[in-house]
């Protein structure tokens, strides 16, 4: 645990980093996160002289596709942070450690490191049957998970089952899977939604982190706001086309060749707050809409249920029957009109039968 | 003048007789009417583009750079949402200002018993059970009922989630997104505040339906006037018996 003392400007420069080389690296990085060039100089000034910041990540109730598009990360490479700007003590998908050796870890960083680290969450915890579902070193994740969280600086809930719930809390829910802001009360948590999120927008949320050694700016449901805070829709290179009224109205029609907007064919972009349109992914060289399907909307609470991928109007659930709000209201204003019709005719017959005219009263 | 010549409007038709009509009283005042006007053509446009904007026309040929259909359709349905809203705030003002009967719809009198039989006997009254209908200056009521639980509610349901879904666009830290960007801590999925926005414009189409065809019927059916109201804002009653 000797290494977790070192400064990130140290391990780097051990590894024949040149000065040259990290000041470039502030530099990028400080514009990738959107802040100016005096932040690059207190970036370096950070990494030079701050300790490197212990993570502990945990892993729950999850597909472990947070871990796999982290790894992925080009700017920065997943390797330079993992080994060089944070000291990752425990990530039980990737660490040589396992077993009692493992728990071991945890144990120490919480008493070495008391309200220092920060603790990453993929996964949630499952709540029904005291947490059965989820058994991680013998006993309850959701225990665990409290635990850890008590003496933990900061919470980071990686992607949509952290921060939302995802497909484990769709409904009916079996196993009363809930986002780890259920069950961690007294922590600022920084949720990064997205199922996976965008490897650099990972990357880039721990590097604020341990750089400045504070939170990013976030949002009103708790994402950072320079990644989360325009929709998919307001960046997407295809948004001429829905000004335009230039749908895809079939997979494959003309249309779709010509690359023209999904909206009809159920793309949430409008509803997606995410970094998907101007990041983009496999470091910058696609993205969902670019490659001819549209957005599902994975960063958003309750993707899940919210109806068809393919279909632009949700459908709502209710009594066992589903339809979209149209199908409902249309269906109610012909209710009316047949209330009214009814109605019309029964005052007429009313009216002709008792023989009552205005000159009667 | 005797007190049956007092009684003739001096209204003449062709054979010479003169016509007697009821008592007329001033109801709705120009502000009131002005601000029902606006709302229907509002909320004409608001429901045909709110429509399309949910199932948009068929595409369009060309470059993008020839159409703008969904941008315009969209602009349409901005500006009569942002009139719709400041006619609303203008109508919150003018109840302070306005006769009585302007401050009817922004409350129920659910602690009066009168108010209570009277929806019962408006009820009534539409089931065929009553021979005739009680005279109301303002809304009978049954009417108020409908109009404060149908639209008063949900107009100002719709002016807000309608601003909260405008401040999407208008961006972070835009004076719609700091005033009705919580709606969305409420429903964090904006895709639910569509679908909510959606599902109200179809309770106000259906009181809009049954609002025109209230105000018909009654026009014909009850002892008083009930669209010329709207528009002269007098109200004429067609006999001067009570209740």
């Amino acid at each position: 645990m000797g290494a977790a003392v070192e400064t990130f400007y140290d391990v780097i420069r051990r590894q024949g980093i040149t000065r040259r080389s990290f000041v470039k690296f502030c530099n990028l990085t400080a514009a990738s996160l959107g802040l100016g060039p005096v932040a690059a100089t207190e970036m370096a000034h950070a990494l030079e002289t701050k300790p490197r910041i212990p993570v502990i990540w945990m892993h729950g109730l999850e597909c472990t596709c947070c871990s796999e598009s982290f790894i992925r990360s080009a700017h920065p490479l997943v390797k330079d942070v993992v080994l060089s700007m944070i000291s990752l003590d425990y990530d039980d998908t990737i660490m040589a450690a396992a077993g009692h050796q493992a728990e071991a870890i945890l144990e120490e960083t919480r008493q070495k490191y008391k309200g220092q680290y920060i603790l990453a969450v993929e996964g949630n915890p499952p709540l029904n049957e005291d947490g059965m579902f989820c058994i991680d070193g013998g006993r309850p994740f959701v225990e665990k998970l409290k635990e850890m969280a008590a003496d933990a600086m900061a919470v980071i809930a990686w992607g949509a089952c952290a921060s939302w719930g995802c497909v484990q809390a769709a409904k009916p829910n079996p196993t009363q899977a809930v986002p780890i802001d259920k069950v961690i009360k007294d922590k600022p948590i920084i949720k990064v939604p997205g199922c996976p999120p965008i490897a650099e927008v990972m990357t880039g949320v721990v590097t604020y982190v341990t750089t400045f050694g504070k939170l990013p700016t976030l949002d009103r449901q708790g994402r950072p706001e320079m990644f989360y805070s325009q929709r998919i829709h307001d960046k997407c290179y295809r948004r001429p086309h829905f000004d335009a009224g230039q749908f895809v109205e079939a997979w494959d029609d003309e249309s779709a060749r010509k690359g023209y907007c999904l909206y009809k064919m159920g793309c949430k972009g409008p509803t997606t707050y995410n970094a998907c349109s101007t990041v983009r992914w496999n470091g910058g060289v696609s993205f969902p809409i670019q490659s001819g399907h549209g957005c599902i909307g994975c960063s958003e609470e309750g993707f899940w249920d919210k109806g068809s991928f393919y279909d632009r109007l949700t459908t709502i659930r209710q009594f066992g029957v589903e339809a979209t709000a149209d199908q409902i209201g249309m269906a109610a204003a012909g209710a009316v009109v047949a209330g009214v019709a009814v109605h019309t005719a029964a005052t007429v017959v009313k009216r002709l039968t008792s023989g009552s005219h205005k000159s009667d009263s | 003048m005797t007190h049956k010549q007092d009684m003739l409007r001096g209204v003449m038709d062709a054979g010479d007789n003169v016509i007697v009509t009821g008592p007329s009283i001033y109801v709705y005042e120009a502000p009131v009417r002005l601000w029902h006007w606006v709302n229907a053509l509002c909320i004409t446009i608001l429901a045909i583009t709110g429509y399309f904007i949910g199932s948009p026309l068929p595409t369009m040929p060309g470059e993008a750079s020839d159409s703008f259909v969904m941008g315009y359709i969209r602009f349409a349905h901005f500006s009569s949402g942002q009139v719709l809203a400041v006619a609303f705030l203008a109508r919150i003002l003018w109840a302070f200002f306005g006769n009585k009967y302007s401050r009817q719809i922004f409350y129920l009198p659910v602690w009066e018993a009168a108010w209570w039989k009277g929806v019962k006997r408006e009820l009534r009254w539409y089931l065929f059970l009553e021979k005739e209908p009680y005279k109301y200056i303002g809304h009978n009521p049954l009417a108020h009922a409908a109009m404060f639980m149908m639209f008063t509610l949900f107009n100002l349901g719709m002016i807000i989630t309608g601003f909260a879904l405008y401040s999407e666009g208008a961006g972070r830290g835009s004076l719609p997104d700091q005033a009705f960007g919580w709606v969305f801590i409420l429903f964090p999925n904006s895709m639910d505040v569509h679908t909510i926005h959606h599902l109200g414009m179809w309770v106000i189409v259906i009181f809009a339906m049954i609002h025109i065809y209230a105000a018909i019927r009654e026009d014909i059916m009850s002892r008083q006037t009930m669209i010329s109201t709207m528009i002269s804002g007098e109200r004429q009653f067609r006999d001067e018996r009570e209740g």
